[in-house]
């Protein structure tokens, strides 16, 4: 253990760097994206089934062909990886979104409205917080599928924890998986903590 | 004037009419009540006020100026609204709730704090209470919060959908009360959509009564149970409320008899005797020869008396108890009744004698007004306000979000 710290120590802390920075970009672009997506659907008829089938759609195409396809259009490198991670990332969010800006009580909708809120107004002050939680538990669904998913980046030459795993694996050396994997999961986990700490920071205090 | 409807139509795009040519004005200080079955258009009325829904044609004002012309945004700020599950931002506390459109219309924070503090008095709730959140409160109090919130900023007119439908009986009562004390002693105006006859009665100045669209009715609530306009109006009103608020709406005349038994004080014992014995009554009643009312005759008195030729005028007693033929039944009953005679003169503004009231037909109407009419109870309820009951939540089909 101290020898493999000893050996690649510096190695480690800059490949989770950089698994960390791949999955905040892909996490962070599906929610600039999938948010307002989200939200938008809820003031459409129709099309809302639609978006998410699509969206469910791209969830079931397996993870390693989904970053392969990205090959062709982005090459190789972080870009790709990001691109298709970003991919992943938006059903959970959009789903939550949806189901979170749908669960806002008609009542609230109404009073605020009829009580003289702009549509801004009524996203920022009453819709939006209300349906905060549950969108906040839509990202970090996300959050740890795109840490776990980000290991597979390594695959296109994006960099990241995956890349010891792909190299114990070559080379036969259990420490280089075990190097690779583990601080994966304290990684997923540690965000996974931390955003369920934002989650509860988010809801409203009587809701607590 | 402070609002203004002409005219006013609502068509749906799929060709349903949900208001067709309605027309009110309503003054400060007014109470309206809009009350209907299902789908009647009640609600649709109401929320065009503050365009939450847009009339296809028609006008309305609101202080002369056409709303259609104003930004609906300001527009709402300055009208207050009130609805059934009370509306109260959950997220939010009590205070944040109450400043909330003195907020949006930018007020000094200093200000809002001052007109929350004044508020929750108003609404007979304590003032820690600020602090709290909605759902650390019981329904009644919330829509206390509900109704004050719709004032905190000064509004003066009143838009309430069917604001106290989810509340008890008794909690309703109280939240009546406020709403009443608001406008009688803030003059505010006040127009809500209500399926509650006995709220639309009891609160409003005015009732509107509606069906399919259409007013059917527009009067204050005792023409209302004095001339129901229809049987629709009849039904809606119930059998049961006419009957028991007939000592408040019927007057003299309509229970009398017209045609008592009279003699002028220059005939003779004879004659009346004649006269009682021709009426089969022991009394009659004394009128000069302008059918004024002088005093009455017993026939006790009569017996003492040996001259059959004694004029009338001679045994008179003058000290008579009489109803005015307009008063209302409600204001002399107990009057008539805790005097213990059997009939009661009836006479109009220059004491013309018209008729009498037997304390037979005054009894029946205590009693009715009290247990309701004999057959009243038994009949099932009207299929109408079994209806109206059923619509007690809100009308689905009129909103569109």
């Amino acid at each position: 253990m101290m020898h493999f710290l000893a050996t690649y120590g510096t190695q480690l802390l800059s490949k989770t760097g950089q698994h960390l920075l791949i999955s905040a970009a892909a996490l962070g672009l599906g929610v600039i994206v999938a948010v307002p997506l989200g939200i938008l659907l809820t003031r459409m008829k129709h099309g809302a089934n639609l978006v998410m089938s699509l969206a469910g759609v791209l969830q079931t195409i397996p993870a390693m062909a989904l970053l392969a396809m990205m090959i062709p259009i982005f090459g190789i490198g972080s870009t790709p990886a990001i691109v298709a991670l970003f991919i992943y990332s938006l059903l959970p969010i959009l789903r939550n979104t949806y189901l979170g800006m749908q669960g806002v009580s008609p009542t609230v909708r109404d009073a605020a409205k009829g009580m003289g809120m702009t549509w801004w107004q009524m996203m920022t002050q009453a819709e939006i917080p209300l349906a905060a939680p549950v969108i906040m538990s839509g990202i970090r669904l996300s959050a740890t599928y795109v840490i776990a998913w980000a290991t597979l980046a390594s695959y296109i030459g994006a960099g990241g924890l995956g890349d010891f795993i792909f190299n114990g694996l070559n080379l036969y050396r259990s420490d280089l998986i075990l190097g690779g994997s583990i601080p994966v999961i304290l990684l997923a986990l540690l965000v996974d903590y931390l955003l369920g700490k934002v989650e509860r920071a988010v809801m409203p205090k009587p809701l607590r | 004037m402070l609002l203004s409807m002409e005219h006013l139509r609502k068509e749906y795009p799929n060709g349903k009419i949900a208001v067709d040519d309605f027309n009110l004005e309503v003054d400060r200080g007014e109470f309206i009540a809009f009350i209907g079955t299902s789908g009647s258009g009640k609600t649709t009325t109401m929320r065009m006020i503050n365009r939450m829904l847009n009339q296809t044609s028609g006008t309305i004002k609101i202080n002369g100026k056409d709303i259609s012309k104003m930004d609906p945004v300001k527009l709402r700020r300055s009208i207050g609204y009130v609805i059934q599950n009370t509306g109260l931002m959950p997220h939010m506390t009590i205070q944040e709730n109450i400043e909330m459109v003195p907020k949006l219309l930018g007020w000094s924070k200093e200000k809002r704090e001052e007109q929350a503090h004044k508020m929750i008095a108003l609404a007979q709730l304590p003032d820690e209470m600020l602090q709290r959140y909605p759902g650390e409160l019981s329904g009644g109090q919330q829509q206390r919060i509900g109704v004050v919130r719709a004032l905190a900023a000064d509004q003066e007119l009143i838009l309430m959908d069917e604001p106290f439908g989810a509340l008890d009986p008794i909690t309703r009562e109280s939240l009546q009360d406020l709403v009443k004390h608001l406008q009688r002693d803030l003059g505010k105006t006040f127009i809500f959509v209500t399926h509650d006859m006995d709220e639309a009665l009891n609160l409003s100045t005015k009732v509107v009564i509606m069906s399919q669209g259409k007013q059917v009715q527009v009067d204050t609530p005792e023409n209302i149970l004095r001339h129901p306009a229809n049987e629709f109006v009849t039904n809606l009103i119930g059998e049961e409320r006419l009957i028991r608020a007939q000592p408040n709406i019927l007057t003299v005349s309509q229970i009398m008899l017209t045609n008592p038994a009279a003699i002028t004080p220059d005939k003779t014992l004879e004659d009346a005797i004649e006269q009682m014995h021709e009426r089969r009554v022991d009394t009659l009643l004394v009128t000069d020869k302008d059918n004024v009312l002088q005093g009455f005759v017993d026939l006790d008195d009569i017996n003492r008396i040996a001259d059959a030729h004694t004029p009338v005028s001679r045994f008179t007693q003058d000290r008579v108890f009489y109803v005015k033929a307009n008063a209302l039944i409600g204001d002399t009953v107990d009057r008539i009744l805790k005097k213990g005679v059997k009939n009661v003169p009836v006479v109009d503004e220059d004491k013309h004698l018209v008729g009498i009231v037997t304390r037979t037909a005054l009894v029946d109407i205590v009693y009715d007004a009290l247990h309701g009419a004999p057959d009243a109870n038994e009949k099932p309820a009207s299929p109408i306000n079994a209806d109206i009951h059923a619509a007690a939540t809100r009308e689905g089909g009129e909103m569109p979000q």
